[in-house]
């Protein structure tokens, strides 16, 4: 795998650009693995990276049922940030930050991760009482925290309603300096091709149809391109966990929801940072393409659709425009969907399973995309040692049996049943 | 918009309707003791990938509640009818 690098690009700019390869390479199922993933998402991908590149492990396969980059990792808003309260939350996602800031160089792939910030606006003195302790919590983790008032939300974001007939007028907001975006197909990509670089195997186009046991052990997986060994099974099919992991015999605590995800067409640059509606569900970012990049809640009911409904495309652009009543007359130039896992404290799964060699990545709920660096360390040495690293000690599947749930609705991600 | 034929007041957009999760949970006794079946019951879904029994009640019509049979793929819906008449 040749690196890129300015050089690299005027060597092909010279010669046609003609002579570039594939950013992985095709590869076909071998008859077994040290290590199975399912799924050739995001944290599927990263996950098979952080194998190679921490743990030495390269006899991996990544399987994809559909094509890299199809599934949640391509249908995201690309939002990152760590503005997490509860313990558990802070420090993962904070790690996770860590990880993204360093992931271009260490993938070799620019990924564009833009910090451009995130503001989440309050529209009430208690509001602001919540972000600020927030804000506390965060700070005593050193993550970057400020609360800023009205006047400064102004001057940041001077294109929200400060007029007299705003809906909920804004009295301030959280705002954190190192949020921001990435491409998200970039990071698929990016994984992908580091992670082939290692000898992993990307099998795109094979769907796991069933699992192989030995005994009570799962030794491998049936699939559409025939059976393939593998020494541990890991499951990072966030969408569809519920689906794969009754035909291992396990029941989760997850339901999977619609979230719908919207964009505008292309505008001249209007919205600098990340922004979030305090006072309704609704997030919104400018691409670099120009257009406004914005999500709202779930659908609403059980689904595995992939397609939106328009009752919530109705919702989510009446508090576009309740933030933001300059872009009433853009137009809508695409909305899509993807397949949520959700739990009941919106927290995600990272655990060991009651099934052998089984080993669970899901129930993202709809926070997935700003994990993902963090979960496929993590989802990595889990598989490499068959412990659970001090990080994910909280997102064990046994805490809703023992009560001792990280629900932190409050920063995003929630079923209806929250 | 699903459209849910209410039993009550004919075909209307869900969007007069509250979503009410899956219809096939039963409630443990209340009496009793054992944890594993109320982590069951609190947590545990079976989240099927097509046909899906689920509550809705109709917030902005009768009020009732409903149990509605969907498919989750395809959100086709195969039937409707009073949960009262599930329950007795």
């Amino acid at each position: 795998m040749s690196r890129y690098s300015v050089f690299s690009l005027l060597r092909h700019a010279a010669t046609g650009n003609r002579g570039w390869q594939r950013a992985w390479r095709v590869a076909s199922p071998k008859a077994s693995y040290d290590v199975v993933i399912i799924g050739g998402g995001g944290h599927g991908l990263a996950t098979a990276f952080y194998l190679a590149e921490n743990h030495g492990i390269r006899n991996v396969a990544v399987l994809e049922k559909g094509y890299i980059g199809g599934g949640n990792v391509g249908r995201n808003t690309t939002v990152i940030r760590s503005n997490y309260l509860l313990d558990g939350n802070t420090q993962f996602y904070e790690f996770s930050m860590k990880l993204w800031e360093g992931m271009s160089a260490a993938l070799n792939f620019n990924v564009m991760f833009s910090q451009r910030g995130q503001l989440v606006t309050a529209h009430s003195a208690d509001q602001l009482d919540t972000f600020s302790h927030r804000a506390n919590i965060m700070r005593s983790n050193g993550i970057d925290a400020e609360i800023l008032d009205r006047d400064a939300v102004r001057k940041l974001a001077p294109y929200l309603d400060f007029s007299d007939t705003a809906r909920f007028p804004i009295q301030g907001a959280i705002f954190q300096g190192r949020a921001g975006t990435a491409r998200h197909d970039a990071v698929a990509w990016g994984y992908a091709r580091a992670a082939s670089g290692h000898g992993v195997d990307i099998i795109e186009g094979c769907e796991v149809t069933d699992f192989l046991r030995q005994g009570d052990r799962i030794v491998g997986v049936e699939t559409t391109r025939g059976r393939i060994g593998a020494g541990r099974v890991g499951l990072a099919v966030a969408g569809h966990t519920s689906v794969l992991a009754q035909k291992a015999g396990l029941e989760l605590p997850i339901e999977s929801h619609l979230l719908q995800a919207f964009v505008t067409e292309p505008v001249k640059p209007l919205v600098d940072h990340v922004v979030a509606y305090g006072a309704d569900h609704f997030y919104l970012s400018q691409s670099d393409k120009g257009g406004l990049v914005f999500g709202g809640n779930l659908d609403g009911y059980n689904s595995y659709s992939q397609r939106g409904n328009t009752g919530v495309l109705r919702e989510v652009c009446e508090a576009a425009i309740a933030l933001m009543p300059n872009i009433s007359r853009l137009r809508l130039l695409r909305h899509w969907g993807g397949i949520m896992d959700m739990t009941p404290d919106a927290s995600p799964i990272i655990s060991l399973t009651p099934v052998d060699g089984l080993y669970l990545n899901g129930g993202w709920c709809y926070g997935g995309f700003k994990a993902t660096p963090a979960s496929g360390w993590c989802f990595a040495e889990m598989l490499a040692t068959a412990e659970t690293p001090a990080l994910i000690r909280g997102y064990g599947l046994g805490r809703f049996r023992s009560g001792h749930m990280i629900d932190e609705a409050g920063a995003g991600p929630f079923a209806w049943l929250q | 918009m699903l459209r849910i034929d209410c039993p009550c007041c004919g075909v209307r957009d869900h969007s007069e309707f509250r979503y009410g999760g899956d219809a096939t949970v039963e409630r443990p006794a209340h009496d009793n003791p054992d944890l594993d079946s109320w982590y069951r019951y609190v947590y545990v879904r079976p989240n099927p990938k097509g046909l899906h029994r689920e509550y809705w009640q109709h917030v902005l019509g009768c009020r009732q509640w409903l149990v509605v049979e969907r498919d989750t793929v395809t959100h086709s819906i195969h039937s409707v009818s009073f949960s009262r008449r599930q329950r007795a």
